[in-house]
């Protein structure tokens, strides 16, 4: 989702940060466009949290610039910047009332009470948490003090609310069911979302664009569909769903092509029919099955000397019959579109990750 | 099911040795446990520590016989009547919570901004060395800090010279008294406020800052709520120690006197232990009277 002819409401040029000999964030560009649900997803010390804290003006760029609707806002403290943020811990004042919690942004502002009170109750409702207000946020569940933390955040509307793993904290349910209701919320009140998250699955189920993050840097930027169908990277196809590589020998044998190839687990089709037009065929040996539900994973090892997952849903099959397969010779088969081209990284990069890692 | 159990878990520590199976036992016998905890420290504070204080309020009730000197064993509240009556008494007992609460005064005014550069600003391996230089004024004697600073406050001393010239400093005397013991009681103000300041989280500076507050404004709607108990809990230490001293004035405040001077004063020269006694009560209560104010801002549980 291209920004087109407007002014992107974030937009990152070169930017880096580092912290003693550690390069945190290694040189990022990004534009995220106005109203847009933009996930940045990496591994834990990949940077991402590192480029919002410096979206919202906690942390200072070493290099680079930070522009807010066209507005250089580098060198600006968070209080003159038009963004807000929900922390990963929510950071509710603990001797404020839910109500004042909320409405802390609006005093700040100088916002006349009644004014204050009715926005504060409006935002309140729109997380529907009305009639908490007089609350202890101590008082409050883990799912509760997150929309608090939303409300104050969303109440003085600015331009672009950054979110620091907002969902981390949440057990599962919880967790899906606020997936949801942010993705409603966003879309109500059509505010620019910038989060952070670790979880592949968020990222890809609430955003519009996701940018995944690997060692202080963007491996690839794309909507969900062509993060998880065309991985620009071995890390991205690893990183976003399960990595199944098919290279050197084995991509040559199947494939009848050189390079790097990822399969999705979902893609490929267990004992079926036989390979047909415009499919690949491949033979191996069942290694390991793990049942998990809904789905059950085997892992396999092909005879062209690769490994790969296969996921298959289990629509007659339970954990006792796929136990027993273990060990078994098994056919594959999947559509040869579905084998996708893996770019290798670009020499330069790897080179400049591995001193990095050195730095370690 | 239990009998079960303990039959087999005792089966499987008689051959494991003696000092296994007493655990054994006592892992059984929550009762016998706790109270092998429990006795010596029990015994500690109900004999040596309340019974010191019972002894001290039944002895302010007896008087001494004026002309032998000999201590009376007869309830009286005379000590008392003697106290509230004599206008020294009132004038000592209102300076002594007077410097008391200017010692806390101080020392809150500078161990906030400490405090708040130690637990916030400061490098976190740099914030071990500082708590260690806030310490380490403890390790020296209590009485060489005192002559320490009876030879700064001297008439023409350092202090003096830095002032412009002799006599421009505060010199010996209650300026001096609270001077001195506000130096000596920082720390202990200090630590409760980092202690404090440290588990306040840095996410709530940054959302205030977020939501559009400058730094002032973060520090007077945030920061010093947060921490009142903490304050508090370090008003204890120094106003209570300033309370009960009687060498720093004694060293440093010239003709002053405190509560702690009177209480010395009839323990020695006027060899009148019950009215010392009486005395003493006069600080009790006011740190009881403190300590039950103080009790309702959550300010204890910070010690």
């Amino acid at each position: 989702m291209p920004a087109g002819p407007a002014t992107p409401a974030v937009a990152l040029h070169g930017l880096r940060k580092s912290f003693g000999t550690v390069e945190a964030v290694a040189g990022v560009d990004l534009e995220i466009a106005d109203g847009e649900f933009f996930a940045m997803l990496g591994p834990s010390g990949s940077g991402k949290t590192t480029v919002l804290r410096m979206i919202a003006g906690f942390e200072s760029p070493t290099a680079g610039t930070v522009l807010l609707g066209g507005r250089d806002v580098t060198r600006l403290a968070p209080f003159e910047r038009d963004v807000n943020t929900v922390f990963q811990d929510y950071a509710l004042f603990p001797h404020m009332s839910v109500r004042q919690n909320v409405e802390y942004g609006l005093r700040v502002r100088k916002v006349g009470r009644a004014e204050r009170r009715r926005r504060a109750d409006e935002a309140l409702r729109s997380v529907r948490l009305e009639g908490l207000g007089d609350r202890r946020p101590a008082a409050l569940s883990g799912g509760q003090r997150q929309r608090v933390a939303l409300a104050r955040a969303l109440v003085i509307r600015p331009k672009v609310l950054l979110l620091d793993e907002p969902l981390g904290a949440l057990d599962l349910k919880l967790r899906e069911q606020m997936q949801v209701e942010l993705k409603a919320l966003q879309r109500e009140v059509g505010i620019t979302f910038v989060f952070v998250t670790h979880d592949q699955e968020e990222a890809l189920t609430m955003s519009d664009r996701v940018a995944v993050f690997d060692e202080g840097r963007i491996a690839q930027v794309g909507t969900p569909a062509e993060v998880y169908e065309r991985p620009a990277s071995p890390f991205v196809a690893g990183f976003v769903g399960t990595s199944n590589l098919l290279t050197g020998a084995a991509a040559r044998d199947l494939l009848g092509r050189d390079g790097t190839f990822s399969v999705r687990p979902e893609k490929i089709r267990l004992d079926g029919p036989p390979a047909g037009d415009g499919e690949t065929a491949a033979t191996g040996r069942v290694a390991e099955v793990v049942y998990a539900g809904p789905t059950t994973r085997f892992v396999v090892d092909l005879d062209a000397g690769a490994r790969l997952v296969v996921a298959q849903q289990n629509l007659a099959t339970s954990s006792a019959d796929v136990a027993a397969l273990r060990g078994t010779p098994v056919r594959l088969a999947w559509r040869t579109e579905h084998a996708v081209p893996v770019p290798d990284p670009v020499p330069p990069t790897q080179l400049s990750k591995e001193s990095a890692h050195a730095y370690r | 099911m239990t009998s079960t159990l303990q039959r087999s878990a005792g089966g499987a520590s008689a051959v494991r040795g003696p000092v296994r199976r007493l655990s054994a036992w006592l892992h059984r016998h929550a009762g016998v446990r706790l109270a092998a905890l429990l006795t010596a420290p029990l015994l500690w504070l109900v004999v040596a520590y309340l019974g010191s204080l019972a002894v001290l309020l039944v002895s302010a009730l007896w008087t001494v016989n004026g002309f032998t000197g000999a201590v009376v064993h007869q309830p009286t509240l005379d000590n008392f009547r003697t106290i509230l009556s004599d206008e020294v008494y009132r004038a000592v007992t209102l300076r002594s919570v007077g410097v008391a609460a200017a010692v806390t005064a101080i020392d809150a005014l500078i161990a906030l901004p400490m405090a708040f550069y130690m637990a916030k600003v400061a490098r976190p391996r740099y914030r071990r060395w500082l708590v260690v230089a806030i310490l380490t004024p403890l390790w020296a004697s209590y009485l060489v800090k005192a002559y320490a600073w009876r030879v700064l406050l001297a008439n023409g001393g350092p202090v003096d010279w830095l002032l412009g010239g002799p006599g421009n400093g505060p010199g010996y005397g209650l300026t001096a008294t609270v001077l001195v013991l506000a130096y000596l009681w920082l720390p202990y103000m200090i630590l409760p406020i980092y202690a404090g300041l440290e588990r306040l989280p840095d996410s709530l500076l940054e959302a205030s800052g977020d939501l559009g507050a400058r730094a002032g404004r973060t520090l007077r709607a945030v920061v010093l709520p947060v921490i009142v108990p903490s304050v508090i809990a370090g008003s204890i230490f120094t106003f209570s120690l300033s309370l009960g001293d009687y060498i720093t004035v004694q060293i440093v405040g010239g003709k002053t006197q405190l509560i702690g001077n009177l209480v010395y004063a009839n323990i020695g020269a006027a060899n009148n232990l019950p009215f010392a006694a009486a005395l003493a009560t006069i600080p009790v209560l006011i740190m009881v009277i403190y300590l039950v104010a103080v009790r309702r801002s959550g300010a204890l549980e910070e010690l």
